[in-house]
Parts: structure tokens; C-alpha cells; sequence
């Protein structure tokens, strides 16, 4: 059976949450194979651990300042991992800025299809359909590899279960001194990602704050709401702009998609820009004090009030049903 | 120092935006075509290291359909020197491997020794074409960035990540890609407006590039879109305005629809 390999990404020997699920989608189309790119003499259990999540074959590449370069290092050592394995039907990626940039590097080098973005993934006789949405959602697209294997990025939550545990067979590679120009990391300001609230994109409930809020001290009224829920905290543009939050947070066209059961507004006017990035979610409520914001076009339940006065007697009733004992999710 | 910097002119995103289930493309008639936002602040990266330092150019790039002239003359008022369009019919339903083919093949050979582009492109979206650039061109790649420097034979700039951001730094030439997060545009003066139309614009065709025009175009594409299928459309549903007891009523709401 031809392999199908998944790029693992890691921090430091701990595999990033979406490793499961690349080798789950793999398992679709073949026989799911990892590629792990490593510091030498770090992540020994990377092995092991991707074997239990489904991986027959691991290939390895150590790489002095695996950690320190950017994209290349991956490109080399999937290029290398193509060629070891012979038969590659495809590759998966997640939908890192690294990973999408590594997999669109790696179709220029094989001569291969990128497809970006794929929500759903399918094995046909002749060849695989990726699912990807176009316009925010606003068309389900089909697409395929027409040339060459299919270079996938994968977004996360799109493909459910898990892949059937394996033996995996350790390979290493030899990706050879890195010939290719490169950039280099002098720093890094990145967050623990120790928060408790679930991530935008897995969320199972997202509430989102706008410039409504007025202030980074008032958007902790988006935050309270969201832990009362078990939500996700995003927000609008014009919130980031403001530096009300991160950016990390933006939902929206050039933010992240999202596609929860249940998605609040508050305080967002719902420009078409917005809309583009949740308008697939199952419900949306949304809470604003002009009766004209475009929201309401598409809110299922719509309050025309000031996020003052409604999100705080909304949290009290939220908690009141909890402490009763209501039946949550 | 030469710059040159690829802009892309795209359906408005505040337009209403629409694909054609039956020729499994983007409905062009339906949004206005403008320059990507993104792009103008491509632009304005690339004046702002010409505006500090001496002797450095600008040359704006795109490949599109006759009208993306117009994203190049945005461009060229913003302020940059010249221009280059890559024109040619058989180019239609290109997807990010041909595009890349053929900008690399523009680029290829005019001693550029930096590259900058949008990080993202708002209607494919697929934050490709940068990194495919410089694994053609061969150069460094320092994409996704909210700071541009330049300095010495080397840029170095903020580069996003999932997570907050990494300092980093590459070797010229290098394709660079900017963020959203990046300096906001100047908007072009009356002066600069009417300066542009007498600024060097060079179109070229795919033969004119030295490109095999067989291998171009959506019939040839290495990625191919089988099927198109719109959404319905959303509506409006119960709308109340608050009297003092909206936040309970919120609440009810999501109970009775079982969401809490
Ligand atoms: C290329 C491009 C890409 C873009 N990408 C995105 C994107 O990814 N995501 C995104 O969100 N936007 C995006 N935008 C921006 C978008 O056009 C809007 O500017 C933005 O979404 C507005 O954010 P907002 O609704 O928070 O702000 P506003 O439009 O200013 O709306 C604030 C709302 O808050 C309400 N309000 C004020 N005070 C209160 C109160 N006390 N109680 C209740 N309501 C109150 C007001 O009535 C108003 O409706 C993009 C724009 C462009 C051109
Ligand atoms: N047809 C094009 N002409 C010029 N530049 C382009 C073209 N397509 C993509 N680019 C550049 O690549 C960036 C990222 O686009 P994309 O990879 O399509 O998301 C854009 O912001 C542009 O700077």
C-alpha cells in the first residue's frame, strides 16, 4: 500500500494537538507514515508515541538548528522522506503558517498539486477529493490533484477519529547540510498556550467581542461570558486594531473560520468581512445597541441593547441554570 | 537596491463576492475588482525602506486579466517608480504552482534583491505564492511579517506565529511577505495620481517570458476544482430589543435550543 505521509509537528518532543487527527485523515488514503524534524539528541519518544497514534513508518531527520531555521529544514526532510518512502500517494500538513509554507514549498520541489485548506478529505479510484470552502463559506468547493501527488493542508477538526494504533518503523533520513538560503530565528515572543479556554477553531461554543466593548479592560466582559460558557474568545478586527485583544483572536476573513454550534456577537457590527469568517455556524446570537447592524441579517437570536446591561444578567442567568444543575453542552 | 513588490487585484471583499457553479470559477461580474488591501501595504513596505535609504526603486508586479492594470497605476500613485503586467488569456484559472511559475519567471534575471508580497490573498487564500517564489527563485524566504528592516545585506522583521511572534533575519535577495499587522497605506495624492500615468508600465505576454504557453491555464493546473456548490443563504430570525430582561431571555434562548 502506498504511504502517506504527515507532517508531525512538535515544541520540544511534544506533539502538536493536530498529529492525530493528520494521521487519522491519512489513514483514509493509505498508509499513514510520519515525518518528525528534530534538534539532534532531542524527542527520542517521538517515535513511540506516533506509532500509538497510528503512524507504520516515522522518518526522522535531526537537524542542527532544526529549531532556529525557518521552513527549509521541513521541506528537505519531506523531500527526503518522498524519495525514501517511493510510493507516496499524499501529503498532509496542518494549518500553521510553518506547515502551510513548508507544504508549498515541497509541491514546487516535486512538482506537485497544493491544495490548502481542506476541510474534508476523500479516497476516489482516481485520486483524492479534498472539500474546501471558498468566500468564507460561502460555496463548498471539490478539488483534486490533477498533476503530480496532492500536497494537502489539513485544517483542524475536519476529519473525526482516530487511526488504529502501529508498530512504527523507525527511518532515518539524511537530508544533507541545508544548501538552500535561509532565514533564521534571533528571538522568540511566543505565549505557554497554557490557556484553559478551548482553542477558536475546536470550539464547541465561540463568543466573540467588537469595538463595542470600548477598551481592553471592558472586553473581559467577552472573556467572563466565554468561561461561563466553556467558550472560545474571538473577536473582530476592528477589536485587534484597537489592541483590545490578540490577534490571534480574529475570527473573520483574514482571521480564522470558524464553524461552531453556537457563536455570540457581541458587540460587532457583522461587516461582510466578519461574516466571512463564522457566518457556518449551527446558531448565532448577537447583542447590539444599533437595530441597523448587519448582525441581525443573519443572527438567529438578535438583542438590540447595550452590551453593559445584557452580558453581565446574561452570565448570572448562565451560572444561575449551571449551579442548579441544567444539563450543559 | 532594487524592490520589487507583487500585487494581486481581487473581487472587493465588501462587494458581494460570487463563484459560478458552472464554470467552477469566480463570478467576475459580480464583485469590483480592486487591489488587495494586503498589497497596499506590500506597497507601502517597499516605500518605506525606499524613503530611507538612497537609490532604492520600486516595481510593482502582477499577473491578471486586462483590468489589473488598474492595481499596478494604485501602485504606482502610492509611489512606486514602475511597473510590469503580465497579461495573456491562456493564463485564466491559473492556481498558486502556475502562478508562482510565471511570476518567478518575471522576476528571474532583473537583479531584484528584495521581493515583497501580501502574506494572504483574499480571495484563494492560500498564503502559497510567497513561499513558492522563493523556492523557485532561490532566495531566502522572511514571510509573514508586521516590521520590514532592511539593513546591510540583510532583512529582519516580526515574523506571526500561532502563538505571538519570533524576531528573524535573512539574507538578501529574500521574498518577504507582510501582514495585516503591517504599516497602515498612504493614500495616493492628486500629485501622485497624475505622476503614475507617466510612469514606465511594461506588459507582458507568456511568450514574451520565455513560458511554454501548453503548460499554462486551468486546464493544465496542477490542483483542479471538480465541484462548486453555494450555501444557502442565511436569514434573519427573532430580534428583541432589550427591557431590561434580555439577558434572561438570552439565556432561555440557548436553553431551549439546548446550547447550554
Ligand atoms: C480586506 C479586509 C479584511 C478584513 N478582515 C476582517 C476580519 O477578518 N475580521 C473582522 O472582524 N473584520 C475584518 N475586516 C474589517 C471589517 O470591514 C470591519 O471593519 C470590522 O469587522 C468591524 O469590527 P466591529 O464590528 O467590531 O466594529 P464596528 O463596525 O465599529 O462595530 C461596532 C458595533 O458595536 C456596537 N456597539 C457599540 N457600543 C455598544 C454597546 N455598548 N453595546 C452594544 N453594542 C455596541 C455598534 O452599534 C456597532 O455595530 C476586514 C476588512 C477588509 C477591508
Ligand atoms: N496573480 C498575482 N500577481 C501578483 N502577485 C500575486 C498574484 N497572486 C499572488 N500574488 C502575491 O502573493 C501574495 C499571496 O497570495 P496567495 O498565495 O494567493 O494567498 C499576494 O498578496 C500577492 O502579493
Amino acid at each position: 500500500m502506498s504511504q502517506v505521509l504527515v507532517l508531525a509537528e512538535h515544541v520540544q518532543g511534544e506533539l502538536k494537538n493536530n498529529v492525530a487527527e493528520l494521521l487519522a485523515a491519512a489513514a483514509r488514503l493509505g498508509e499513514p507514515a510520519a515525518v518528525v524534524v528534530r534538534q539532534p539528541g532531542t524527542g527520542a519518544q517521538l517515535t513511540a508515541r506516533l506509532g500509538e497514534l497510528g503512524a507504520a513508518a516515522v522518518y526522522v531527520a535531526d537537524v542542527e538548528e532544526a529549531d532556529a531555521l525557518l521552513v527549509t529544514p521541513q521541506v528537505a526532510a519531506l523531500a527526503a522522506a518522498v524519495a525514501a518512502a517511493g510510493d507516496v500517494s499524499a501529503v498532509l500538513v496542518g494549518t500553521s503558517i510553518d506547515s502551510r509554507e513548508a507544504a508549498a514549498r515541497l509541491a514546487v520541489r516535486l512538482g506537485a498539486a497544493f491544495l490548502s485548506d481542506v476541510v474534508d478529505l476523500a479516497a476516489a479510484p482516481d485520486g483524492v477529493r479534498a472539500t474546501q470552502q471558498a468566500f468564507g463559506g460561502a460555496y463548498t468547493v471539490t478539488a483534486t490533484a490533477a498533476r503530480g501527488i496532492p500536497v494537502i493542508s489539513l485544517r483542524p477538526n475536519s476529519v473525526p477519529g482516530t487511526a488504529p494504533a502501529a508498530q512504527a518503523q523507525e527511518i532515518r533520513l539524511a537530508p544533507g547540510p541545508n544548501m538552500a538560503a535561509a532565514a533564521r530565528i534571533t528571538a522568540r515572543h511566543e505565549g505557554q498556550a497554557v490557556s484553559t479556554r478551548p482553542e477558536l477553531t475546536a470550539a464547541d461554543i465561540v463568543v466573540s467581542g467588537g469595538r463595542g466593548l470600548g477598551s481592553a479592560e471592558n472586553f473581559v466582559l467577552v472573556e467572563q461570558l466565554a468561561d461561563a460558557l466553556g467558550a472560545a474568545v474571538g473577536a473582530s478586527r476592528a477589536a485587534v486594531d484597537a489592541g483590545y485583544c490578540a490577534h490571534t483572536m480574529q475570527v473573520g476573513q483574514t482571521g480564522t473560520t470558524v464553524s461552531p454550534n453556537l457563536y455570540l456577537a457581541l458587540g460587532i457590527s457583522g461587516a461582510i468581512q466578519h461574516r466571512a469568517g463564522m457566518q457556518s455556524a449551527k446558531t448565532i446570537v448577537a447583542i447590539n445597541k444599533d437595530p441597523g447592524a448587519p448582525i441581525f441579517e443573519i443572527a438567529d437570536f438578535g438583542v438590540v441593547g447595550d452590551v453593559f446591561t445584557v452580558v453581565p444578567q446574561l452570565i448570572e442567568a448562565v451560572n444561575a441554570r449551571q449551579a442548579v444543575g441544567s444539563p450543559a453542552g | 537596491m532594487k524592490i520589487a513588490v507583487l500585487v494581486k487585484q481581487v473581487p472587493d471583499t465588501y462587494g458581494d463576492r460570487r463563484m459560478d457553479p458552472a464554470t467552477r470559477t469566480v463570478d467576475r461580474g459580480s464583485a469590483d475588482p480592486v487591489i488587495d488591501e494586503i498589497n497596499e501595504r506590500a506597497v507601502e513596505a517597499a516605500l518605506q525602506i525606499k524613503e530611507a535609504g538612497d537609490g532604492v526603486t520600486v516595481t510593482a508586479v502582477t499577473m491578471g486579466p486586462v483590468r489589473a492594470v488598474e492595481a499596478l497605476r494604485k501602485a504606482l500613485a502610492m509611489g512606486a517608480d514602475s511597473a510590469v503586467h503580465i497579461c495573456d488569456d491562456t493564463l485564466a484559472g491559473s492556481d498558486a504552482m502556475q502562478t508562482s511559475e510565471v511570476l518567478a519567471a518575471a522576476l528571474a534575471g532583473r537583479d531584484f534583491d528584495l521581493v515583497i508580497a501580501g502574506n494572504e490573498s483574499t480571495d484563494g487564500r492560500t498564503a502559497a505564492v510567497p513561499a513558492m517564489l522563493a523556492e523557485r527563485l532561490g532566495m531566502a524566504q522572511l514571510t509573514f511579517l508586521r516590521t520590514v528592516t532592511v539593513s546591510g545585506g540583510s532583512v529582519s522583521g516580526e515574523r506571526m506565529t500561532g502563538n505571538g511572534y519570533v524576531e528573524a533575519q535573512a539574507p538578501l535577495p529574500a521574498v518577504v511577505s507582510v501582514t495585516e499587522q503591517s504599516a497602515e497605506p498612504r493614500f495616493p495624492k492628486f500629485r501622485g495620481i497624475m505622476a503614475a500615468k507617466k510612469k514606465p508600465l511594461q506588459t507582458l505576454t507568456l511568450a514574451e517570458l520565455g513560458l511554454p504557453g501548453g503548460e499554462a491555464g486551468g486546464e493544465n493546473s496542477w490542483s483542479r476544482v471538480l465541484d462548486v456548490t453555494a450555501r444557502p443563504a442565511r436569514t434573519a430570525g427573532t430580534v428583541v430589543t432589550d427591557d431590561g430582561t434580555a439577558g434572561t431571555q438570552v439565556a432561555e434562548y440557548l436553553a431551549a435550543a439546548k446550547l447550554i
